[in-house]
């Protein structure tokens, strides 16, 4: 297992207005967090409260209004050829078929994997019989091993997951949140997960940022020590953990 | 196999309605397929008819690349630049509702009454519906697509590449599939004038010699022209967009 080790990504003050026909509107107020490397952080809170807004700011895929974000002590301010996103909708393009989606990064940045790590990978994942289908072709828990496959194939020091398996049913969203936390377990990087499902925050999160709306910001963190560990669904402690995160959001209502 | 039992069945039901409406009202006043079918095997053999056929072809075929080569690329432009489209826009909300049939005379006062002039006017029509259907289509792509390939490390010509192209791709070929039907309409009235050649033409002539069986062979070159053009786009479709038939 990884453990945090200096720190990998720090954002201070950030904050995010979009302007619209009737003025401004703020999606996230001033925030700031820090992750270490191999360390994970899951953003929890309700629905419009800027989560996937800041997701998408430590993305470098939109600009703050102000604040900034630090990835290796380097400011960011584009994508960063370290860091992967995984989106709710997964992201993948239907016209490409699963192979040509998971290779698709490393053929943007003009890299190849060595066969035998993209195979272990593949199988890790179990999409390896899948390649040579289109994304529509699989069912929605495919759909998000492959873009799982086409973050972690890239390698990445931080993987951002943006309500990854929220459109899943319950037992294939467990299943792979089991497989992200083994993933995350073996290839030690850093992970942040925007969800608003309290069990996935506990599930995947080693501390838990529990956020407040309008505008959106961080009200709370709690640590979560075995956040990712093997065989911490339904133990005590997680249901424990699980009732204190719920505590936390009820009183941000 | 099954399109071209579709496309028998289907010519096969037409021509059982037109050979009933032929009985029905009489030749004298509908000319009946077997009539029509016999003229045009006649025609056929001249080299006459295939000199109308080659002239109405080429005008058509050029006309559709003509406009597939300036507003497809305009469309793509105007669909991913806000600050192009937010220029651009009125002036085609402005021209796109004049009806451009009316345009002729002065399309061919400009080019000429030779196939430039007629190409031209072919184009300008088709010009339009290519251009909006590309560039709706393009502004239609998800913000999310956009961020998962930025996310990867992609640029803006990575973005055109692997994004944009290929999901506007099947809405072009929904526009020159539509675009045959009405190029092929225009196409009779472009050869109303200063031509002596072109199916269009050949259906005028036919018709100041009250010679039926000849205009109705004009109307069916037409049509199967237009269904040759359509099934063309189609097959590309299939080629192109493999990924719509899963």
């Amino acid at each position: 297992m990884t453990q945090c080790c200096g720190e990998l990504l720090r954002s201070t003050d950030l904050t995010k207005t979009y302007s619209a026909d009737n003025g401004s509107v703020p999606a996230l107020g001033p925030t700031s967090l820090a992750l270490g490397h191999g360390e994970t952080l899951a953003l929890v809170g309700p629905s419009g409260c800027g989560k996937s807004t800041l997701l998408l700011l430590l993305a470098g895929l939109e600009k703050p209004t102000a604040g900034e974000v630090l990835f290796k002590g380097q400011p960011l301010t584009r994508p960063h050829r370290e860091i992967a996103l995984v989106l709710q909708d997964y992201g993948l393009f239907p016209w490409k078929t699963v192979r040509r989606n998971v290779e698709l990064g490393l053929e943007i940045r003009g890299e190849s994997m060595d066969s035998g790590r993209l195979d272990s990978l593949l199988a890790e994942l179990d999409i390896t019989e899948k390649m040579d289908l289109y994304p529509q072709q699989l069912s929605g828990g495919q759909r998000q091993r492959v873009a799982l496959a086409r973050a972690l194939v890239l390698n990445p020091s931080l993987l951002l997951l943006d309500e990854p398996f929220a459109a899943l049913d319950t037992l294939t969203r467990e299943r792979l949140q089991d497989l992200v936390a083994a993933a995350w377990r073996k290839h030690a990087f850093g992970m942040i997960v925007v969800t608003h499902n309290i069990q996935e925050a506990v599930r995947l999160g080693r501390s838990i940022a529990v956020m407040g709306s309008t505008p959106g910001r961080i009200l709370a963190l709690v640590a979560n020590p075995r956040g990712c560990s093997e065989d911490y669904r339904g133990q005590a402690d997680f249901f424990e953990m699980s009732r204190l995160v719920r505590a936390h959001l009820e009183q941000t209502a | 196999m099954r399109t071209w039992r579709s496309y028998l069945l289907g010519a096969s039901l037409l021509l059982a309605f037109w050979q009933i409406g032929a009985w029905w009202a009489g030749e004298s006043v509908l000319t009946g397929p077997a009539t029509v079918l016999a003229e045009l095997v006649s025609e056929s053999e001249t080299s006459r008819f295939w000199h109308h056929v080659g002239a109405s072809a080429w005008r058509v075929i050029a006309a559709l690349a003509a406009s597939f080569a300036t507003a497809v690329p305009v469309g793509l432009v105007l669909g991913s630049s806000r600050r192009a489209d937010r220029f651009v826009r009125p002036v085609i909300n402005l021209t796109y509702p004049v009806p451009k049939i009316v345009l002729l005379p002065l399309v061919l006062l400009i080019f000429g009454l030779g196939d430039t002039g007629k190409i031209v006017m072919l184009s300008l029509i088709l010009f339009f519906q290519l251009l909006i259907t590309t560039r709706d289509a393009a502004t239609a792509v998800s913000r999310s697509a956009k961020y998962s390939l930025y996310s990867l490390g992609g640029t803006r010509r990575h973005l055109f590449v692997h994004v944009i192209w290929p999901s506007v791709l099947p809405a072009v070929f929904t526009a020159l599939r539509i675009a045959t039907g009405t190029v092929v309409a225009v196409l009779f009235f472009v050869e109303s004038i200063g031509t002596q050649y072109g199916v269009g033409f050949y259906i005028l002539d036919a018709w100041g010699r009250a010679d039926v069986p000849q205009i109705f062979v004009g109307i069916v070159v037409l049509a199967i022209m237009g269904a040759v053009l359509y099934e063309i786009f189609d097959v590309l479709e299939r080629v192109f967009c493999r990924w719509k038939q899963m």
